[in-house]
């Protein structure tokens, strides 16, 4: 069935192609996260047309979609059975794919409750250097055989290969949710994260900035009118709850928002993620607190080792996501062992480096 | 109590009692005498794990109580070519820590201490020997637990569970190994130190931690494994449901689902399982059911008030014939001590049992369990099925007797054809016990020549030598083409537009 497909033919083709001369290809989806991650270099790879959902069972928890399938289409799907991707993928703009949100693997608001987007891939078929068609992992909940190459799939900004399609997990969205609102310094409200996420508490999003701590409850009605009941602080009309968190979600906040002058001026945005208990960071700036104190967000002119080293000593690691000049990396490098290990990976699946040459990390 | 071709009887030729003094030789500069066993009657209690059927008597077996002894003794090893088969507790169910007749079995049971508990970031650190109960045990102080507890709980290491990514009765609401683990410290095979996952919620690179999870041993050596610890929920209760014929059941974990609940614990037991954990533990369960079902919720008071009655509502419309709700702690414990027994009760009635882990999109079960009854009758053997309903994941135990050597091969062919008929009805040949050595010629069947290839790949990108644990989970080229069997096409699908749902 696959040599009949005339899409998966046409990216068969090309990277033969780019493959027999040692060229590159920059696998694109909707194009939404060009700005994250080292500088996209080579001939556009176009996963728009491999688009559509395949199999969706709503209860079996799974849906089965190519990767050019535009995210908003997938969620809005789900969404009409009452389920959700429970890790809340970022849109950083119109025209986002299922593909491209594995490939980035990045998770929004619920990260810290509910898992990653990683902890949600079940299967993917991607085609590798070799232009071999591979599919790793299945549709089904519980999969051990072999080693989980799908997973590896997700945050792998497409240098192991191109995902045609994937199979996630879905869960049922929340029954009930609310949303609190307490004024409080950095430290007392990484106090009250802490040891609120100790308890048995419907906790499902948390954010602090300003001076303002902001908590989101899902679950049950009975468990979380409970907890609001517990918690004190003010509550947030659904409304606007909903609009601040997908702000957040999607980086649509003011925060989020360098203009030309202020990068210029050397300004930059940093993800800072480290253990939920650290304790705050020392370092100029200003700063959006998620994941109940585990991903820091920093817009800071401090120089680069500054931040990485600051992240290094509280167990962490930072990532370079907007700025003028990302010549410092745009990720931070794992150590020596680890790295002889990507670079065989790399060699594994992508043996004429094809793919998203330098996406990850320049010279890789 | 598998079926499994014979052990390879313990006759040294020449060559590899030579070589066995060679490496214990070379090891003696590492470890203390008592440390490094080699006499067969030593390490004769290493010759298998939970799957005893698969028995190698290993070279030799070495016992180190500090890490720079294990960073030396795979030092040594590397440098002499000789393979390592890390071992924990020895419960595993697929022969993954079968040992190496050429190599070292590593077993790593004395490292055996939790580090730290850190009840305000909810995590714990622990050596690759601590038991997984031990973990949670430790954690009750605080009112947190490790969530993921497979059945062998009491006794099977964490550094097995990551080894295999073990699951247990709770992972559909709480996830499997690798959804409750923060990070990974351990060596590699040249005894470099290495850290996969961190403190924090991901690490910089690919993802190297998904692949070493489950990696059966394969890949790096697990020395300190941070866990994420769950907060105690206040309460739960378990609702034992009949069912007069299979179907309806499935049909109702289908339902539950559909209507938005995630049960704690959702498990079924066909009716000759029923019987046999009734007469084993005498838990009360409905001897007139064709099934059970056992459903569970947790959280606050409320939560679980709110939760019980809309599953009962389901399970009721679903057309349960009786619905009983546990009253309080102890019943549900009752609800629970057959199924937790299942396997023991089996082995009551039966001299032999084999356990299949086969997972399957849950719609197919009553296709499944109707194709598991065809092939009792053709291999002429029975079959009793539990079955962690909510996420899919099969338990058939194949009742035979090991000492007839007939019964032994049917049962092999018996627990083949399901495994095939698992990946045909879109499912996976192991789902939680792993595929070690039992379950080598089904992955021919799950994968293709292209797809094994890279797997390979993978363990060679970890361990060029190929020297952690050879020769589990991915079979040969040769090996597959002996076996004979097709391998099933599966992944994309042409024309995703035609409704399929």
């Amino acid at each position: 069935m696959i040599a009949t497909d005339p899409v998966l033919l046409r990216l068969i083709d090309r990277i033969r192609e780019a493959g027999s001369r040692q060229g590159a290809l920059d696998i694109r989806g909707g194009g939404t996260k060009a700005f994250y991650g080292e500088a996209p270099c080579g001939e556009p790879l176009d996963t728009a047309e491999l688009a559509g959902i395949s199999v969706y069972e709503p209860s079996e928890l799974v849906i089965t979609a190519r990767a050019g399938t535009p995210l908003a289409e997938l969620e809005a799907e789900i969404g009409t059975r009452g389920q959700c991707l429970p890790f809340e993928p970022p849109r950083f703009g119109a025209g986002g794919t299922v593909g491209g949100m594995v490939a980035a693997g990045l998770s929004g608001p619920a990260r810290a409750s509910a898992g990653a987007l990683r902890d949600h891939v079940l299967g993917v078929t991607l085609l590798d250097g070799r232009a071999d068609v591979l599919t790793f992992g299945g549709q089904v909940m519980k999969n051990v055989a072999g080693y989980d190459v799908s997973r590896v799939m997700a945050g792998s900004w497409g240098v192991l290969g191109v995902i045609c399609e994937v199979s996630l997990k879905v869960l049922p969205a929340a029954r009930a949710t609310a949303t609190l609102s307490f004024e409080c310094d950095e430290r007392q409200a990484l106090g009250r994260l802490h040891a609120w996420s100790a308890q048995a508490l419907p906790l499902s999003a948390s954010s602090w900035h300003a001076g303002r701590l902001t908590l989101r409850l899902a679950g049950a009605a009975a468990a979380v009118g409970a907890a609001r009941n517990t918690l004190g602080g003010v509550e947030i009309a659904p409304a606007m709850a909903e609009t601040w968190w997908v702000a957040l979600r999607d980086h649509r906040h003011e925060f989020f928002h360098l203009g030309a002058s202020e990068l210029e001026s050397g300004e930059c945005l940093w993800r800072i993620s480290v253990p939920a208990v650290a304790a705050p960071l020392d370092l100029p700036g200003s700063q959006f607190i998620e994941w109940g104190g585990a991903q820091r967000w920093w817009r800071s002119r401090a120089p680069a080792v500054e931040l990485r080293d600051t992240a290094t000593r509280a167990g962490g690691h930072a990532t370079l996501v907007r700025a003028a000049d990302k010549a410092a990396g745009a990720f931070t490098r794992p150590a020596e062992p680890l790295m002889r290990i990507h670079r065989s990976l790399k060699q594994a699946f992508d043996p004429a480096g094809v793919f998203n040459r330098g996406r990850l990390y320049a010279d890789f | 109590m598998n079926a499994a071709p014979p052990s390879i009887a313990p006759v040294d030729s020449p060559q590899r009692a030579a070589r066995q003094a060679e490496v214990a030789a070379a090891l003696a500069a590492a470890l203390p005498h008592e440390a490094i066993l080699v006499r067969h009657e030593d390490t004769a209690a290493y010759e298998c794990d939970g799957l005893t059927a698969y028995k190698a008597s290993p070279l030799v077996v070495v016992l180190p109580e500090t890490a720079s002894q294990v960073q030396a003794v795979l030092r040594i090893c590397h440098s002499l070519g000789c393979p390592v088969v890390a071992r924990g507790a020895g419960t595993g169910l697929s022969g993954g820590a079968l040992p190496h007749r050429f190599g070292v079995t590593l077993s790593l049971a004395k490292f055996n201490k939790i580090l730290e508990i850190d009840p305000v970031g909810c995590t714990a650190v622990v050596q690759c020997g601590v038991r997984n109960l031990a973990i949670s045990e430790a954690a009750a102080v605080h009112g947190l637990y490790y969530a993921p507890d497979p059945s062998s709980q009491i006794a099977c290491t964490i550094g097995g569970n990551v080894a295999e990514n073990s699951g247990g009765v709770h992972c559909l609401k709480y996830g499997l190994t690798a959804h409750n683990v923060r990070g990974v410290r351990g060596f590699t095979v040249s005894g470099d130190e290495v850290a996969f996952g961190s403190g924090a919620l991901d690490a910089p690179g690919l993802d190297l931690m998904s692949l070493v999870l489950g990696s059966e041993g394969m890949l790096a050596v697990t020395m300190e494994v941070t866990v994420k610890l769950t907060p105690k929920p206040q309460l739960a209760r378990c609702i034992m449901a009949s069912f007069r014929d299979v179907e309806s059941a499935g049909a109702a974990v289908a339902d539950i689902i559909a209507q938005g609940i995630i049960p704690a614990g959702l498990e079924l037991m066909d009716q000759l399982m029923t019987a046999v954990a009734e007469d084993f533990v005498h838990a009360g369960y409905d001897l007139e059911a064709a099934a059970i079902l056992l459903c569970e919720s947790d959280g606050t008071a409320d939560e679980v008030a709110e939760e019980v009655e809309r599953m009962t509502r389901v399970l009721t419309a679903s057309g349960a014939s009786r619905i009983e709700v546990s009253r309080d702690e102890a019943q549900r414990l009752k609800f629970w001590s057959g199924r937790k027994n299942a396997f023991p009760a089996s082995g009551g009635i039966s001299p032999d049992y084999m356990c299949m882990d086969s997972t399957i999109p849950r719609k197919r079960l009553a296709e499944m369990l109707r194709a598991i009854e065809a092939m009792s009758r053709k291999y002429a053997l029975r079959c009793v099925n539990v079955f962690h309903a909510g996420d899919g994941n099969l338990h058939p135990l194949i009742l035979f007797d090991a000492n007839d050597p007939d019964e032994m091969r049917r049962c092999e062919r018996f627990g083949a054809e399901i495994l095939e008929t698992s990946v045909h009805l879109g499912g996976t040949v192991t789902g939680e016990h792993g595929v070690g050595v039992e379950k080598l010629n089904s992955m021919c069947v799950q994968f293709s020549p292209a797809e094994r290839e890279r797997m390979m790949a993978v363990k060679r990108a970890f361990d060029p030598g190929e020297l952690l644990n050879p020769g589990k989970v991915i079979p040969t080229l040769q090996r597959c083409a002996e076996y004979g069997k097709m391998h099933v096409h599966r992944g994309m699908l042409a024309f995703p537009e035609l409704p399929r749902f």
